[in-house]
Parts: structure tokens; C-alpha cells; sequence
């Protein structure tokens, strides 16, 4: 069956303003994804400035402060947080009926899916750019134009960690099991990259690390917006991450595909 | 799509690991008709409702939807269907309208026709004056018509419910039960109504048995009570599925 573009877009605007309905109607949620970041940056960069220093390193040109150095990392914290959010929100979903909803839509699957993710890093967005203009307020040290240059990677930043989501939320079978997920990939993601430290730090100190760092697609996601707010694309940084959405979107859909998806088996909607 | 040839249900077969669901379960559903699926908790009719909402796909057989084979072309099948499962599954933050709209977009519905759809179906569940109220606040009967409304709002030719009186008090389940009649004859709906209460269905309903995953009887109410030599639907349930639930005597 053919369906006019129409339609698909009715239904991508749809996706759109119910998850922004969500949003406004939790108003914690956006607090809590606010101030995660801030407490990172106020506190915890000003504990650490003294004793981490940041030699000059691309795209930086001259020596900077932790808390300039910890933005990008900050950003897709919030970014990998809001994509968990919205896997958690798809678990609750499943399990409470609505996904089903959206599920029995005459549309592709994929199509389904895909804009729900659209929708989640809408949501990671907005909250991106109210911790910037906080972080702004705290001198950190970002070119106007950068806040600019930096949406295009922040939309495929949160489409890839979203994405991530998405394929944990089709593994997940009961909301208890959620937990896990801050033990075994938040935290591991967040501080096995390059958020909170220079890459060769972690050289430094272990090879194996390091090499794990290497290959946590969540350090390509911290390098692609560390350039594009300076200004400078990384282009191998911007394929690894493009990449990953692509793995972990096409995983996602397969898992949610009731003839082959893990859903399937586990007889849940 | 053939209206005229109603659903089609033909030797289909699910199971969960190696516990079958539904074994080999052929039923056809008269179109225009009010079908009720009976059976004990644990029947198989909440698969049955999944395979026919194709959350889930038959591991042996065929279902057709009005001629179209839900394997082959699901999104034609779905587009003629509206849905309510046995769970609820309304946005209890937002308003009635608000989840009305939400649904008519997943359909391909906006502005005036969309709003011209959500007026109509929620004053044909009796829910007109209350489309800025949160679903949080309205009782459970009437989250369940504004189940059943925003079921309605794309139009569909087949309603399919599963267990939609789980949970409402007496009153609340004949006021749903006589909508959901009526849907059937006033506007020629096909409904199948998943169930395991046998007050339910009424004389002049079709009827579907199932127990154990596997289909014991269907035809019209008459034509069931007759072959199973039972005196009233509760009699020939208890004799098609060889136990005396507690539920459905009550």
C-alpha cells in the first residue's frame, strides 16, 4: 500500500507535538536533565581544574579551562540521557499499552520508529541549548557561531544515542531491568570516551583503556560536537557517529519487527 | 478491499517458546456482524487479538482482513481497522482532545477534517463537553468509550476490542456493551469482542469459543446453544470448555 508524503508527514508532526506535550507536562524531567550537566560543570570541573590540566590540543588553539574543556562532553551527556529517557518512556509504554498504539499505525515500522527518535533528540535539543545558555553565563569559552555550527551534529549526536535507546528499549522486558542500563551503559559510555579527559590521558594511564575509549562511539559523538563549536568539522568523527545510527537504528527496527524482533518472542506489543 | 468477505481466519498457529497459544484455529467473521470471542483467561484470545492487530505474525497460517491478507499488506488491513486493547492505552497527561489528535496524525488526519472526526466520534461516545479534561480525571468507563471513539476516528469498517470491560463496575460494562452493539447496527461496523464474560453477548450475536487455544465452536448464538444442547450461552461455555469459571458465572 502507497501512502501520500502527506500522511507520513501528518504522522511525523503528530510524534512531534506529543512528545513536546510530554516535555511540558514534565517539567521535571527538563529540570533534572538541566541540572545533571550543571552540577558537572559548576562543581565538579571547578574541583578538577587545578589538578587536570588541558595542554593546547585541535580544535583548541590555545590553552583553555576544564570547564571549557568538559562543555562538549556535557552536551552529549544530556544527549545520552535524554536518548535513555526515551527508551525508558518506550518501556513504560509497552508495557502500560500505548506503544501499541503507535505500533497499529498504517505505516512502516521504520517509519514509526524513526520518528519517534526524531521527536526524542527534538526534546534533547531544548535542552541542550537551555544548558549552553547557562554554561554561557559561566564564561565558557564557546565562539557565538559555534552555538549555530553545532545543531546539524547535535541532531545526529542525539539521533545516534537515541537510537541506542531505542535498540536497549526492544531488548528490555520489564521496566525493573531498566536500572541496569545506568550501570552497564550510561555510565560505562560516559566515562569510557573523552568527555572528561584528553583521549591521550587515558594513554597515559592505560593502554587498554584507551583503546576502549577508541572504540565507544560515544567518544566520536563528544569530538564531533567539540569541533563544530569551534568552528572546524572531523569529519572521520562525523562518519563513525553517522554510522552507529545506522547500526543502531537498523538493530532497533529489527527488534521491534514482530516477525523476527525480540518483542516477538517475548509475546509483549 | 471486499467488504463482503468479512475476516478470515485460516489454521492459524502461535506459540510463546514452546508453549503453544493458538493451534490450528480457523473462524470466519460474518461482516457487519457482532462477533463476541469468548473463552476462559488463558484462551488464547488476547493472541488472537495480536496476530489480528499484526503486533504479532502467525507462525503457520493466513488471516484476511476484507480480502486483504494481513501478511502480505498489513497497512492496507490496519487503515480499515480500529483497535482497543485489553490494556489502556491513553495518555493520562493529556486532554481527551489532545489524545484524539494525537491518534488522528498516526492516522493521517489534521486540521479541519481531523477536527471534524474527533467532534463527531467523541459526541457519538457521549464524551462532547469533555475534550479539554485530562484523561487522568475521567473515571474508567469513560477512558474506555474515548478508547473506543478514538478507535472510531479514521473510520475504520472493523472494530476489534479485547477485554474492554476488564476493571469497570456493572454499569460502566453495559453502557460499553450497548455502544459497542450499536456501532454494529447503526453504522454496519464488523465487531469482534474479545471476552470472557458471558453476560456479554447477546441472542442475536455471532459467537466464538475458544479454550486452550483451540476453537471450539462459532456460529450464531442459536446455532452454538443448539450443538451444544446447552439451554443459554453460560450452559453451552461451561460444556464447550469443560470447566465452570468463576469470572464468567458471575
Amino acid at each position: 500500500m502507497t501512502r501520500p508524503a502527506g500522511v507520513y508527514l501528518i504522522c511525523l508532526a503528530g510524534v512531534l507535538w506529543r512528545e513536546a506535550l510530554r516535555f511540558v507536562h514534565q517539567r521535571e524531567r527538563f529540570v533534572a536533565a538541566l541540572v545533571r550537566p550543571l552540577i558537572w560543570l559548576l562543581i565538579f570541573a571547578a574541583g578538577f581544574r587545578s589538578i587536570l590540566g588541558v595542554s593546547i590540543q585541535p580544535p583548541y588553539s590555545t590553552y583553555i579551562t576544564y570547564e571549557t574543556y568538559i562543555v562538549p562532553g556535557l552536551i552529549a551527556m544530556i544527549q545520552l540521557f535524554s536518548g535513555m529517557q526515551s527508551s525508558l518512556a518506550m518501556v513504560y509504554d509497552r508495557e502500560m499499552g500505548s506503544m501499541r498504539i503507535l505500533l497499529t499505525a498504517p505505516l512502516p515500522r521504520w517509519y514509526l520508529l524513526a520518528s519517534k527518535l526524531v521527536a526524542g533528540t527534538a526534546v534533547s535539543l531544548l535542552q541542550v541549548y537551555a544548558f549552553l545558555i547557562v554554561a554561557d553565563l559561566f564564561l565558557v569559552d564557546v565562539p557565538p557561531l559555534g552555538y549555530l555550527a553545532v545543531l546539524p551534529v547535535l541532531l545526529l549526536t542525539g539521533l545516534m544515542l537515541g537510537a541506542l535507546g531505542m535498540l536497549l528499549s526492544s531488548t528490555i522486558r520489564q521496566l525493573e531491568n531498566f536500572a541496569g542500563i545506568m550501570n552497564f551503559v550510561i555510565f560505562p559510555m560516559f566515562f569510557l570516551s573523552s568527555a572528561l579527559y584528553p583521549l591521550w590521558r587515558m594513554q597515559e594511564s592505560s593502554d587498554l583503556i584507551y583503546r576502549i575509549c577508541m572504540a565507544n562511539p560515544f567518544t566520536y559523538a563528544v569530538e564531533s560536537l567539540r569541533f563544530a563549536l569551534y568552528l572546524e568539522a572531523e569529519p572521520a568523527s562525523l562518519g563513525i557517529v553517522a554510522g552507529a545510527l545506522i547500526v543502531f537504528f537498523g538493530l532497533a527496527v529489527w527488534g521491534y519487527d514482530p516477525r523476527q524482533g525480540l518483542i516477538h518472542r517475548r509475546g509483549q506489543g | 478491499m471486499d467488504e463482503t468477505k468479512g475476516i478470515e481466519i485460516v489454521e492459524v498457529r502461535y506459540a510463546y517458546g514452546a508453549k503453544p497459544a493458538l493451534t490450528d484455529v480457523s473462524l470466519a467473521l460474518r461482516p457487519g456482524r457482532f462477533t463476541a470471542l469468548l473463552g476462559p483467561n488463558g484462551a488464547g484470545k488476547s493472541t488472537l487479538v495480536s496476530l489480528l492487530s499484526a503486533l504479532f505474525v502467525p507462525q503457520a497460517g493466513r488471516i484476511a482482513i476484507f480480502g486483504m491478507d494481513l501478511a502480505e499488506d498489513p497497512l492496507s488491513a490496519l487503515s480499515v481497522m480500529g483497535i482497543v486493547f485489553q490494556q489502556q492505552t491513553l495518555d493520562l497527561d493529556l486532554s481527551v482532545r489532545q489524545n484524539m489528535a494525537y491518534f488522528a496524525a498516526l492516522h493521517g488526519l489534521a486540521g479541519r477534517r481531523a477536527g471534524q472526526r474527533i467532534e463527531a466520534c467523541l459526541a457519538r461516545l457521549g464524551l462532547a463537553g469533555r475534550q479539554t479534561e485530562r484523561v487522568r480525571t475521567l473515571n474508567g468507563g469513560h477512558r474506555r468509550r474515548l478508547e473506543i471513539a478514538r478507535a472510531l476516528l479514521h473510520e475504520p469498517r472493523f472494530l476489534l476490542l479485547d477485554e474492554p470491560t476488564v476493571g469497570l463496575d456493572v454499569p460502566a460494562r453495559a453502557d460499553l456493551v450497548a455502544h459497542a452493539h450499536g456501532l454494529c447496527r447503526d453504522d454496519g461496523l464488523t465487531v469482534l469482542w474479545a471476552t470472557h464474560l458471558v453476560d456479554e453477548v447477546e441472542a442475536e450475536d455471532d459467537l466464538v469459543v475458544l479454550h486452550q487455544g483451540a476453537l471450539r465452536a462459532q456460529g450464531a448464538v442459536s446455532t452454538v446453544l443448539a450443538a451444544s444442547g446447552a439451554r443459554d450461552v453460560l450452559g453451552a461455555f461451561q460444556r464447550l470448555t469443560a470447566t465452570i469459571p468463576a469470572e464468567a458465572a458471575s
